[in-house]
C-alpha cells in the first residue's frame, strides 16, 4: 500500500517558494529569469489569479512589485542574486516608501557558482538596505517563510527579502499544501505623498521610520519562532542558518544549535543566552562570516571563518572536517578522464557567429548567455565576460582607449534577452559619445541558458499568450545607428562577409544575428533533415571539427590505416556525423571544401 | 537492505536522468521514506556531464551526499560511472547504462576515450553491474524507455516492493506509454539480478 497522502507534494525549494505565494494571495508577480532562481516565476504562472511577468531586467521587475503593492496588492519580485545589484537602487529606497500590500523580494543566490559570474552573498544587501531578510534550510520551511514575509511586510511596513540559495532552490524534498491566506489590505489608489514621494525633506523623515520598523522587527525577532535553539550537548554550540543548519544536523547531531531562519536584523537576546549556554560557539555559515561579524560586534566571543571556509558552497563533510579534523572516512584518488565541459547544441545558430569571430583578428568583448560559451575550445572566441549588458560598453571604453587604430579591432556580442536586459543603453553612449564598435546581437528568440523564457522580442508572455514583438532593427535605427545588417548564421561564408564590412566601417553598427534556438518546442517537434558525411570523399582536414558541433566526431586512423582503407597515406583520420543528433543546420556542409557533407536525401 | 541510502545519478546533460530519479524518489515516498533531492540546473545542463543526488531515510537533512557515502550509483553513461570515484566506499554498488557519449576533447581527436574505464571501480572491489539500457529498451519496442529500464535495474537494490514502482508508473506516465514503460521497468530489474 502506497504511503503517499494526498496533501504530501514533493517539489524543490523554487516550486515551494510560488506555492506560498500562492497560498499568500500574491496578486502581482515580477521577475527576470536567471538561475536559480527561474523556477519560482515559471511555476507560480500556472496557478489562477496571480498576475506573472517577466520584465526585461530586475530593476524594472522590483519596481512593478512596488507599485502593485502601492496599489494594495500583494507583489512578488523574483531574482538571482546578481540581479538584484541591477534592482538595488529601487531596493535601498522601497525600505523608506514602506508598503501597502505585503512586498516580497526573493533573492536566489548561487555560492560555489554553478551558472553565475560570481558568488555574492545578498545577506548584505538585507544589512545595507535595512529590510529584513528571511533564510530558509529546505523547500518545506521556504514556502512557510514566504507567507511570513508577506506578514512581516504588512506588519512592519517594509519590503522583506528571502534569501534562497541553489542547495535550497534545486533541491527537492517533501511539502505539504496549507491554507490559502488572505491579507488585510485592499486594493485601491492610497494617495500618501509623504510616504511615497522621496524628496530629501520626507527622506529624512522616513530614514527614522526605517529605524524605528528594524527596531520593531528585531524585537519580534527575539521571540519568534523562526529563531530557535535546538537544545542538546553544550559543549559546543552552534549558530547557523539556510542550508548550512542541515550540515550542521548530519555532522553534529548531538549538539546544541542556535538555528537563525531570519539573517537580518539579528535577536541579540536569544544569541546572547544561547552563547552563554554553550562552552564554544561556532558559526557555521556559506560564504562572508556574516552572522559572525554581527555577532563579534555584540562582544559575543565565537569561532567562525578561522574554521569554515569562506568561497564556495558547504557540505556535511567540509563542516565537520573543519571543526573535527580527521573523522571522515578515507576516500578513492580520482581518475583522472576527458572533461566533459557544457557546449552549444548540435545546430545552434550561436556556433556561426563564434566560428566566424574565431577567424578574425579581433576582440570580442562577450556577456551572459549560452553564447558565453563561445569561450570554450575549439571556438575560443570570447575575451571578455563581466556582467549583463556590459559586452557593448566595454566595446565602447576599450574602442576609446584604443583611438584610431582600434576601430577595427573591438567587437561585442549579445543575445537578444541581454541586450533588452541592459544593452540597449550601452548602444546608446556608444552612438552618443561616437565609437565605432561593431555590436552584434545574436537574436535566437528567447531567452536560451534559463530554460526558454519569452522576453520582449519573442513575441509571447510568460503564460505563451501573444504579445507585442520589440522589432530589434527598428530600435537599434532609432538610437541612430547608422548601419543595420541581418545575417542568417548558419550561412558561414554570408555572414563573414558582412561581419568584415561592418567591422571595418569607421562609424557604428550592429550586426543582428538572426536563427531560432533548437530547442523552442517548435524546433524540437520539426523533424530536421541530417546533414551526411560522404567517407570517401573525406580528405581528414578537419574544416567541420573546428566547429565543435557535438554531432561531428573525428576518428584517428591507427598507423597504416589510411592507404589501407584508400586514403591519401598522410591522412590522420575521417570525421563523420552523428545523425540522431545532427539538427540540419549546414554550417559543416558551408564549410567543407570537398562536398563529402551533403543533406542527407541529396 | 539498508534503512537510510545515498543514491547518485551521473550522466551527460540531456540523458533524461531526472525521470529516472522521479520516479525512483516517488517509489521510496510511497514506502514511507523521508528524501531529497539535489540537481544542477542552468549552464551545467548544456551537454556537460550532470549529476542528481538522491537521499533516503527516517529523516533526511543535508540534500548532499558526503564524499565516500553513496551507496548506488546509476550512471547513465560509461565513463561518468567512474568521474565520481571520491564519492564511492568499497561497498558501493555502481550501476552502469553502457552506453558511450564522446566528450567534445575525443570528438575533436584531441583525446583518446579511455579504454576499460570501470576497471578503475572493479579493481578496487566496488560491485558493477552493467546494463545495456538501448537494448533492452529496444527489446521492450521504445528505445526512449532506456531511463526506466535504468530505474529497474536500480529497484533491486532499493527496499521498496516492486508493485510500488509499477504503481507509481501507472499513476506518472500516459496511459499511451504505461505498458511499454511497465516492461522495460521489469526488463531492467531482471538484467541486474
Amino acid at each position: 500500500m502506497s504511503k503517499l497522502k494526498a496533501d504530501t507534494l514533493w517539489m524543490s525549494g523554487n516550486e515551494a517558494v510560488a506555492l506560498g505565494a500562492y497560498e499568500a494571495g500574491t496578486k502581482v508577480a515580477s521577475g527576470y529569469p536567471g538561475t536559480p532562481s527561474t523556477e519560482i516565476m515559471e511555476n507560480l504562472s500556472r496557478y489562477e489569479g496571480v498576475h506573472t511577468e517577466w520584465a526585461p531586467n530586475e530593476k524594472v521587475g522590483l519596481e512593478v512589485a512596488i507599485g502593485a503593492s502601492f496599489a494594495g496588492a500583494r507583489a512578488l519580485a523574483t531574482m538571482k542574486h546578481v540581479g538584484v545589484n541591477v534592482a538595488a537602487d529601487p531596493l535601498f529606497t522601497a525600505s523608506y516608501t514602506g508598503v501597502c500590500g505585503g512586498l516580497v523580494l526573493i533573492s536566489a543566490d548561487d555560492p560555489e557558482m554553478h551558472s553565475s559570474q560570481n558568488e555574492q552573498d545578498n545577506r548584505n544587501y538585507a544589512f545595507a538596505a535595512k529590510v529584513p531578510m528571511l533564510e530558509p534550510s529546505e523547500p518545506r520551511e521556504a514556502k512557510e517563510m514566504v507567507k511570513l514575509a508577506y506578514e512581516l511586510s504588512e506588519t512592519l511596513d517594509t519590503p522583506v527579502m528571502v534569501r534562497m540559495t541553489t542547495r535550497v532552490s534545486h533541491v527537492k524534498g517533501v511539502v505539504e499544501k496549507g491554507e490559502l491566506q488572505t491579507s488585510n489590505v485592499t486594493c485601491g489608489i492610497n494617495k500618501d505623498p509623504a510616504k511615497r514621494v522621496m524628496l530629501p525633506a520626507m527622506a529624512r523623515k522616513r530614514r527614522t521610520a526605517v529605524e524605528q520598523h528594524m527596531q520593531k522587527c528585531r524585537e519580534l525577532a527575539e521571540t519568534a519562532a523562526y529563531n530557535r535553539i535546538e537544545k542538546g550537548d553544550t559543549k559546543r554550540g552552534f549558530i547557523t542558518g539556510g542550508v548550512s543548519y542541515l550540515y550542521v544536523k548530519e555532522a553534529f547531531p548531538e549538539a546544541a544549535v542556535l538555528k537563525l531562519g531570519m539573517c537580518w536584523p539579528l535577536p541579540e537576546q536569544k544569541i546572547r543566552a544561547f552563547a552563554e549556554m554553550v562552552d564554544e560557539l561556532i558559526i557555521v555559515e556559506e560564504l562572508d562570516p556574516f552572522l559572525e561579524t554581527h555577532i563579534k560586534a555584540m562582544g559575543i566571543a565565537c569561532k567562525g571563518k578561522d574554521l569554515i571556509p569562506n568561497q564556495g558552497e558547504l557540505n556535511t563533510a567540509i563542516v565537520r572536517e573543519a571543526i573535527a579534523p580527521g573523522t571522515g572516512p578515507q576516500l578513492f584518488e580520482p581518475v583522472e578522464l576527458p572533461t566533459r565541459p557544457p557546449n552549444m547544441c548540435a545546430g545552434c545558430p550561436h556556433r556561426g557567429i563564434f566560428f566566424n569571430l574565431s577567424k578574425m583578428k579581433v576582440f570580442v568583448s562577450g556577456d551572459i548567455g549560452c553564447y558565453t560559451l563561445g569561450f570554450l575550445p575549439p571556438l575560443s572566441a570570447m575575451d571578455s565576460c563581466v556582467c549583463m549588458g556590459a559586452s557593448v560598453s566595454i566595446a565602447h571604453g576599450m574602442a576609446k582607449a584604443l583611438g584610431e587604430d582600434g576601430f577595427d579591432k573591438v567587437v561585442s556580442v549579445i543575445g537578444d534577452s541581454t541586450f533588452i536586459h541592459s544593452g540597449i543603453t550601452g548602444l546608446i553612449n556608444t552612438v552618443y559619445n561616437q565609437s565605432a564598435s561593431t555590436l552584434i546581437i545574436l537574436d535566437n528568440r528567447i531567452t536560451a541558458m534559463t530554460g526558454q523564457q519569452q522576453n520582449p522580442a519573442s513575441g509571447y508572455s510568460i503564460k505563451g499568450e501573444a504579445a507585442h514583438a520589440l522589432d530589434l532593427e527598428a530600435l537599434c535605427r532609432a538610437v541612430g545607428v547608422p548601419h543595420v545588417f541581418k545575417v542568417n548564421p548558419h550561412d558561414i561564408t554570408e555572414t563573414r562577409k558582412v561581419l568584415k564590412e561592418a567591422i571595418a566601417l569607421k562609424e557604428p553598427s550592429v550586426v543582428i544575428s538572426e536563427a531560432p534556438c533548437v530547442l523552442l518546442p517548435e524546433m524540437k517537434t520539426r523533424k530536421p533533415v541530417p546533414y551526411v558525411t560522404d567517407q570517401e570523399k573525406c580528405t581528414g582536414c578537419m574544416s567541420c571539427i573546428q566547429l565543435g558541433c557535438p554531432a561531428i566526431s573525428w576518428t584517428t586512423f591507427q598507423e597504416g590505416e589510411a592507404e589501407k582503407r584508400g586514403y591519401r597515406k598522410k591522412q590522420k583520420g575521417i570525421s563523420q556525423i552523428d545523425e540522431i543528433l545532427c539538427n540540419g543546420c549546414g554550417q559543416c556542409a558551408s564549410l567543407c571544401k570537398f562536398d563529402a557533407i551533403t543533406k542527407g536525401g541529396e | 537492505m539498508k534503512e537510510s541510502g545515498n543514491i547518485l545519478f551521473s550522466g551527460v546533460g540531456g540523458q533524461g536522468i531526472l525521470l529516472a530519479s522521479e520516479i525512483t524518489v516517488y517509489s521510496l515516498m510511497s514506502a514511507g521514506y523521508d528524501a531529497k533531492k539535489s540537481e544542477v540546473h542552468g549552464m551545467a545542463q548544456r551537454g556537460g556531464s550532470v549529476t542528481a543526488q538522491l537521499r533516503y531515510g527516517k529523516k533526511v537533512y543535508s540534500p548532499l551526499i558526503e564524499p565516500g557515502c553513496v551507496d548506488i550509483q546509476m550512471a547513465f553513461e560509461t565513463m561518468e560511472a567512474v568521474r565520481y570515484l571520491p564519492y564511492l566506499h568499497k561497498d558501493s554498488k555502481v550501476i552502469v547504462n553502457t552506453q558511450r557519449i564522446l566528450p567534445p576533447s575525443v570528438a575533436t581527436g584531441k583525446s583518446e576515450y579511455p579504454e576499460e574505464v570501470l576497471g578503475h571501480l572493479t579493481r578496487k572491489g566496488i560491485a558493477v553491474v552493467e546494463v545495456d539500457a538501448f537494448d533492452l529498451a529496444l527489446e521492450v519496442g521504445e528505445v526512449k524507455t532506456a531511463n526506466v529500464v535504468m530505474v529497474g535495474a536500480l529497484s533491486a537494490f532499493l527496499p521498496v516492493d516492486p508493485a510500488l514502482y509499477e504503481e507509481i508508473i501507472r499513476t506518472r506516465i500516459p496511459e499511451k506509454f504505461r505498458d511499454v514503460n511497465l516492461k522495460a521497468f521489469a526488463a531492467g530489474r531482471q538484467a541486474s539480478k
